[in-house]
């Protein structure tokens, strides 16, 4: 993330604008995937409010992270529907192939995995969200078909 | 004069830095500005064409709402397009938002020139040659698949064999007011929602009607408030329009955080204008003069079909500074939020406006009094908005003649859940659940058996059989116990364990639980704890767990009517109503889990256990090659065997046993 960058959203905003903060987090964390020390700190310098108060409204809604996400972004829905209809077990194969929990990145930055509220797409449950990309009626074999595909567009990336 | 928001001809003084009182119905049956025979017919023939009475290329509409992109709609719009180009016969391809018929998602309609629209389901792209070859080559049906419906519309001729689309049991039963352009119409054309009427509500309304005159048609049209509250909208408008001040802002709140409930962005996505014009009605009642759309950040292509109706309604002088010359402006904002259910409370989505942590503030003073900014404020949720155009249009009595004494019109559900069809649904308020259900849904796939019907998400309730026939309205929902919500439904079957479902729910709640008062932030935690301990593994040894058990569950109802009545703010106050329901519909249910420790539907992990019927078992090892921890062992050709200790429950084998020789114990 450079500093330029940063300063450049930043100066789409007025200086002082408490009221925009919100918007101000979403295109940082848009442009740059998370929400960093450094981006927080320099918010709050240009808000002219406290870190503490950015941090505060921040750390207070779901969407936004403090960690990088992985280059495969994965959300599993747990709204109602997809939940009778088995998204806990889609997560928990997810978390014992990924060997992460909701809210980490692997280590090798690949893949990061988070659980949403309800993604609005109830017909298509159980639906697991993977770089954007929705995959409707999720199951455990489905889901392991998933983690396998990425994981070989993630090889051949490299 | 390519669209209907162009001038016809160099006489027309219509243009946004012009503003007049009669630019819609100039655009629509005019010109009026200027007299000009061949400028009429012009737009006449304009007018036809966007309302495809005449059609010189065949249009084909696929449904690229966000449900139907889950189901592979974007392949076949890129199918369409493909075929276009190879046959060398040229078709307008369009998007349309949701028709609401999720199950058929991806869905697509063909309208060739002369004919009516032809709608199919379930298409997958390799279909979609075939089917257009048939319907625009050959000018036949294809033999596979079968066409959903047509739509009737009195110009072009029927299809043989078949049915209206509304005629299709999942549509039969329902009244579609709200819903009538979504998956029909072009959402991204202003134009077409012009066309069919768009905007001639609000230039009635800012023309020939005073605020005072609007809010006592909506009061008196009975139109409550469709996002859980049920509040009259007409009073909330009339509060905020008569408390003076300087500055007044109007909401429309998208922020729709139910989980299990879309009809908000499926409205949006649908017909995002119909929502602004609404938006724009109750902004002129209460005087304001600037409007937020506070929408959840998770929906982006609603967000952006907003954004595309904002433009246009701001470049043909809809939006912005006196508008239509009536000395009214307006200018619409969009407000993402963060992902926070907390937000869809009135004032806790004020705060998140201004840039605040969302947390709720005691009330009053109401946000109609004192709101955003400290300003008198109105907040109406999406489905509201879009009620407001045709009341003012064809009048209260028109809306009033649906629904029930107390809850008029209709109201939008999002059906899901375990029902063989599923999607948006919208019916006249005091239909049964079980129309719903059965005829609208198509009852519970699988033969399996009914068992609740989950209302009103987190802040609902769960109703059983003895329910079905109760009517989906303000007042009888709240008598069964449960209540309207957003309109979140979702069907559950003999499968689902309803003890599961309270602990779901709590644990929702506690996770979304803002922190401010102690009833909501502690008495959820308590709450999910006891829910805990009641499905937690069994444990002879230790008498302990055993008794904070007990004593959890003697615990459980008190503590549940201290969160009711003590709780800040509605999602506080209404925060133990899954357990309560459940608790007073499935007592049964906790008695097992408490007292005989099992899980009659065999959902709770601690509860149950795989076993392989060694009668049925043909050892074919598919279930050895499935599982995901290597528990099951065996050679082929004979009985395969899951051990206990390293089985994870996850129901891989079950799945995947051809022969039903996994089963639950």
């Amino acid at each position: 993330m450079s500093a330029t960058e940063l300063q450049a959203l930043m100066q789409e905003i007025p200086s002082g604008d408490a009221s925009s903060l919100i918007p101000l987090l979403q295109k940082v964390q848009e442009a740059f995937g998370y929400l960093s020390r450094e981006a927080i700190a320099s918010i709050a310098a240009h808000l002219h409010v406290s870190p503490a108060a950015v941090y505060g409204v921040a750390s207070f809604y779901n969407q936004f992270r403090f960690t990088a996400p992985g280059r495969c972004h994965i959300q599993v829905c747990r709204g109602t529907a997809c939940h009778v209809k088995g998204s806990l077990d889609v997560l928990e194969t997810l978390q014992r192939e990924l060997g992460i929990v909701p809210g980490e990145t692997t280590r090798d930055g690949a893949f990061s995995l988070e659980t949403v509220a309800c993604v609005g797409a109830c017909s298509l449950a159980p639906v697991v969200v993977a770089g954007g990309e929705f995959h409707a009626n999720m199951d455990n074999e489905k889901t392991l078909k998933l983690v396998e595909k990425e994981k070989q567009v993630e090889s051949c990336s490299d | 004069m390519q669209r209907l928001t162009d001038a016809c001809c160099g006489k027309c003084t219509h243009a946004p830095a012009e503003p007049c009182v009669k630019y819609v119905e100039c655009r629509t049956a005019g010109p009026l500005c200027h007299d000009d025979e061949d400028c009429r017919a012009r737009r006449r023939g304009l007018l036809s064409r966007v309302r495809r009475e005449v059609l010189e290329t065949p249009v084909v509409s696929v449904g690229t709402g966000t449900c139907g992109r889950g189901a592979g709609a974007m392949k076949v719009l890129e199918a369409v397009r493909a075929w276009s180009q190879n046959s060398g016969i040229s078709v307008r391809v369009e998007e349309t938002g949701c028709i609401g018929m999720c199950t058929a998602e991806p869905l697509f309609d063909i309208h060739a020139p002369g004919r009516t629209r032809l709608f199919f389901g379930n298409v997958r792209e390799n279909q979609v040659s075939r089917i257009l070859d048939a319907v625009l080559k050959n000018q036949t049906l294809p033999n596979a698949p079968r066409a959903l419906g047509q739509l009737p519309d009195g110009h072009g001729s029927a299809w043989d064999g078949v049915n209206s689309l509304w005629e299709h049991p999942f549509f039969a039963p329902q009244n579609r007011r709200v819903l009538a352009h979504c998956g029909v119409s072009n959402p991204e054309s202003l134009d077409a929602y012009l066309a069919d009427g768009g905007f001639s509500a609000f230039a009635k309304a800012v023309s020939a009607m005073t605020p005072a005159e609007i809010i006592a048609e909506v009061e008196r049209s009975g139109l409550r408030g469709r996002g859980g509250g049920g509040f009259p909208t007409g009073r909330k408008w009339r509060f905020a329009h008569e408390t003076p001040a300087d500055q007044k802002y109007m909401v429309c709140n998208a922020d729709e955080g139910d989980p299990g409930a879309f009809m908000d962005r499926a409205l949006i996505e649908g017909d995002p204008c119909r929502v602004l014009e609404g938006l724009m009605i109750a902004a002129y009642a209460i005087g304001a003069t600037h409007a937020y759309v506070y929408i959840r950040a998770e929906y982006p292509l609603a967000i952006e079909r907003l954004e595309t109706a904002i433009r246009e309604l701001r470049a043909c002088g809809l939006l912005g500074a006196n508008i239509l010359d009536s000395g009214f402006s307006l200018e619409v904002h969009i407000k993402k939020g963060a992902g926070a259910f907390v937000c869809g409370e009135e004032t806790a989505l004020i705060h998140s406006i201004e840039g605040k942590r969302g947390m709720p503030r005691p009330r009053p003073p109401y946000p109609a009094v004192r709101g955003l900014f400290g300003k008198p404020t109105v907040i109406n949720n999406v489905e509201t908005l879009a009620n407001v155009p045709p009341i003012i249009e064809r009048g209260a009595d028109w809306f009033a003649a649906v629904g029930t004494e107390g809850s008029r019109g209709t109201k939008v559900f999002a059906l899901s859940g375990k029902v063989a069809r599923t999607g948006l649904v919208e019916v006249a308020m005091g239909t049964p659940i079980r129309t719903i259900l059965e005829d609208i849904g198509g009852g519970i796939p699988n033969g399996k058996k009914f068992k609740a019907a989950q209302i009103g998400g987190p802040s609902g309730g769960c109703l059983p059989e003895a329910w079905l026939d109760c009517g989906v309205d303000y007042e009888s929902l709240r008598k069964a116990g449960a209540m309207m919500g957003s309109g979140g439904l979702v069907i559950l079957d003999e499968n689902t364990c309803m003890v599961d479902l309270a602990r779901y729910f709590m644990e929702f709640i506690q996770k979304e639980s803002c922190g401010t008062c102690i009833p909501c932030r502690e008495g959820s935690r308590r709450m999910l704890e006891i829910l805990d301990a009641i499905c937690k593994k069994p444990d002879p040894a230790n008498d302990a767990a055993a008794l904070e058990r007990f004593q959890g569950v003697t615990h459980l109802e008190h503590l549940a009517q201290v969160i009711r009545t003590t709780s800040l703010c509605g999602l506080g106050q209404s925060a133990p109503n899954p357990v309560l329901s459940t608790l007073s519909n499935f007592r049964a249910e906790y008695e097992a889990h408490v007292y005989e420790r099992r899980c009659p539907a065999g959902v709770c992990k601690d509860f149950i256990d795989f076993r392989i019927d060694t009668e049925k078992c043909t050892g074919c090892s598919l279930c050895a090659r499935k599982c995901p921890v290597g528990a099951i062992h065996g050679a082929p050709r004979s009985p395969y065997y899951i051990v206990p200790e390293k089985c994870v429950r996850c129901g891989a084998c079950r799945t995947a046993c051809r022969f039903d020789a996994v089963q639950v114990q």
